[in-house]
């Protein structure tokens, strides 16, 4: 096997707030990334996944802090790196589509000064116009129409602002790109187009993408493989056929029964009774037992380890554990 | 050509309101009680006929337009004078010469006075404005960006402190400590008498007059715009674009200039027009105790001296500097924020 593109293991993020306890929000989740490969990042709300993507861009708020594991860009280690050499990994490696694309344009700058800006700063060796050739391309590759570069975000249209945040992800040819809930706040026509768009690309371009989603049917249609994650640790990992077929770890079923009809765009996700833990008061044991239907003694006091099912498919379940 | 539009309403709007506060200036003073003849000249030696020789020497005694005498109810007026003989349209037609009048006090045209004056106290103001703002903003970019440290904390409180402080009481301190410990001159724009052989030895004391003056007047406003420029760029660090920004991989200094400052100077622009008008107040008790030649000053002697055309014209022009600096603001807020732009 070639060594991945990307490869994170271990990776746990805190988070320090005055007068509370450590928040785990990440605990020891690792995954792979191939060249070209499309993974999907699931899980509720507030189970960590923005915070995964942002610790492996080190872009974490100041409270969060990465206490232990590794991300290894093409065999180097990031987390290593000093703060100038991650800004240089920065969109010139791995770019990032942020969840909600009003707030992560700036209003006051139009969106082509914002595309050239990135494109500048990582191609240093190109003049002014040359970025804006560019950026002109960039647009054009999204459907928007270089003739609309000098407009600000205001007079774009959400699904424009999306695929305007698409383009600027795309400016420095990274070869991976972290795609957080692209489509929230969108409507049903436009999440399509700009999943479309973004699908397309990804073939085009060969890029290798994680799919932050709640939504399995995007995950179904899109993706190689799916990343399970419950209150910060992994629950399953494996090929989106195992996943969508042989769901091993309880939290994968109950998500998929929630969600009975993959071509059925945007079901609720919390018809699983209950709520996640909080992250400073986790349970001792499994983190899913206070919720699990399928919950046995050993549950409340031991965590689950990570099983290999197949070198492929792991699932963090003590049932999983005592099967094989 | 919606910007020729938006600019076309915004000037429409400024002028507007300048002509209703040329006509506001006008009755205030007419409400008044008493004119020089009256009551700024209680001198009981005065003859009768030396009250109506004033009276008419300030045209007091035309009316004050159709049909009112003198805006009192028990006088009423002979209807239907020739309209371009009442008080009113003479104050409007001589406005547009440019003349706004005799000062009762010292007989000569207020314009010049204020003209004169206008220029000192746009000097002081200007220069404490200035500096205020440049400091201010630079204090509050690095207290923001240093935020929960000891370089925000101190600069905090310096700030905190130099906003509560009392205007003329600051200006009596450091009109002591400077005067005394390094001998900078208690007051006035130019030492009187002396003879200065050069532009730049004039130039010279005019500075050493002026610094005390200007330090005042910096340490009372820097501390607001320190204070609202902290606060402002502590709320835009933590937006999504600045996230966005880092993500890209740009350096500190450019996200600082041009995501951060771009949005944080908003609030700034209006909070310096706003200040333009309240600036007037800061001056008026710097230039007492300073005895700095300027507009705030004589409205301060104006109002003891009961000279109304004084105090008249300095009101107007106070009034149309404020909105001229509220229009300038709004076409800068035009400039800086493609949101306010109509298209
Ligand atoms: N800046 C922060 N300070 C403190 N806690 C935080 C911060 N950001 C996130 N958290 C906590 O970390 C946990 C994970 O949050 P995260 O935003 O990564 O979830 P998410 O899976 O992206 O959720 P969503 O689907 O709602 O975007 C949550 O419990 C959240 O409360
Ligand atoms: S370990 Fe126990 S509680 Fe956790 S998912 Fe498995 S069965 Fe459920
Ligand atoms: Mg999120």
């Amino acid at each position: 096997m070639t060594s991945p593109l990307l490869d994170v293991r271990d990776l746990s993020v805190d988070f320090h707030l005055p007068g509370r306890p450590p928040g785990h929000a990440v605990s020891r989740v690792g995954f792979t990334l191939q060249p070209g490969e499309a993974m999907g990042l699931v899980g509720e709300s507030g189970c960590g996944k923005t915070t995964l993507s942002l610790a492996l861009l080190r872009l974490l708020p100041p409270q969060g802090r990465i206490v232990s594991g590794s991300v290894k860009f093409n065999g180097r280690e990031l987390l290593a790196l000093s703060e100038p050499e991650m800004a240089n990994v920065r969109w010139k490696d791995i770019s990032m589509i942020f969840q909600g694309a009003m707030n992560a344009l700036n209003p006051v700058a139009s969106i082509g000064a914002q595309i050239s800006e990135a494109v500048r700063r990582h191609y240093s060796f190109m003049t002014p116009v040359e970025a804006r050739t560019r950026t002109a391309e960039l647009l054009d590759m999204v459907g928007i129409g270089a003739a609309r570069a000098g407009q600000y975000p205001h007079q774009y249209s959400g699904g424009m602002r999306q695929r305007a945040m698409i383009a600027m992800a795309l400016a420095c040819s990274p070869q991976i790109v972290i795609a957080d809930e692209p489509t929230t706040a969108l409507d049903v026509m436009i999440q399509a187009q700009i999943l479309d768009l973004l699908d397309r690309l990804r073939r085009e371009l060969g890029l290798a993408v994680i799919f932050v989603t709640h939504d399995l049917g995007v995950v179904a249609e899109l993706c190689d493989k799916v990343l399970v994650m419950y209150a910060g640790v992994t629950a399953e990992y494996a090929g989106v056929d195992e996943i969508y077929n042989q769901p091993r770890h309880p939290y994968t079923q109950e998500l998929l029964k929630a969600f009975p009809d993959l071509s059925r765009p945007r079901a609720a996700l919390n018809s699983i009774p209950g709520y996640p833990p909080r992250i400073d008061a986790l349970p001792p044991g499994c983190r899913f037992a206070p919720r699990c239907p399928a919950v046995f003694d050993r549950c409340h006091i031991d965590q689950p380890a990570l099983h290999a099912l197949t070198p492929e498919h792991l699932a963090a379940c003590h049932l999983v554990e005592s099967e094989s | 050509m919606k910007s020729l539009r938006f600019l076309a309403a915004r000037l429409g709007w400024a002028f507007l309101t300048i002509l209703f506060v040329v006509t506001l200036n006008f009755f205030i003073f007419r409400v008044l009680p008493g004119d020089p003849a009256r009551a700024g000249l209680r001198d009981p030696r005065l003859t009768r006929e030396a009250v109506e020789a004033i009276r008419v020497r300030f045209g007091l005694d035309k009316p004050v337009i159709n049909c009112v005498q003198a805006l009192n109810p028990f006088e009423a007026g002979d209807c239907l004078v020739n309209p371009l003989d009442t008080q009113f349209f003479i104050y409007f037609g001589n406005l547009l010469r440019g003349e706004l009048g005799i000062s009762y006090h010292t007989n000569r045209p207020v314009a010049d006075h204020l003209g004169q004056m206008l220029w000192n106290t746009v000097l002081l103001i200007g220069a404490g404005q200035v500096l205020a703002i440049l400091l201010g903003v630079a204090l509050g970019v690095l207290a923001a960006w240093k935020s929960r440290t000891r370089i925000d904390v101190g600069a905090l409180l310096f700030s905190l402190l130099a906003w509560s402080l009392p205007t003329f009481w600051l200006g009596i301190i450091l009109l002591f400590w400077g005067s005394s410990r390094f001998g900078l001159p208690i007051g006035g724009k130019l030492t009187p008498g002396l003879p200065f052989v050069s532009q730049a030895a004039m130039l010279k004391d005019l500075g050493r007059h002026l610094l005390l003056p200007t330090l005042t007047y910096t340490i009372v406003f820097l501390g607001e715009y320190m204070l609202i420029m902290r606060s402002t760029l502590l709320d835009i660090l933590s937006e999504d674009f600045i996230l966005t920004a880092k993500a890209k991989g740009l350096r500190t200094f450019q996200i600082l200039k041009d995501h951060a400052l771009r949005n944080a100077m908003l609030p700034m622009v209006t909070l310096i027009a706003l200040n333009l008008g309240f600036t007037v107040a800061g001056a008026i008790q710097i230039e007492t105790v300073f005895s700095w030649p300027g507009l705030g000053g004589a409205v301060f002697n104006a109002v003891g001296q009961r000279d109304y055309p004084m105090l008249q014209g300095a009101f107007l022009l106070l009034a149309v500097s404020v909105i001229l600096a509220n229009l300038a603001a709004d076409l800068l807020y035009s400039l800086l924020d493609p949101r306010v732009r109509v298209d």
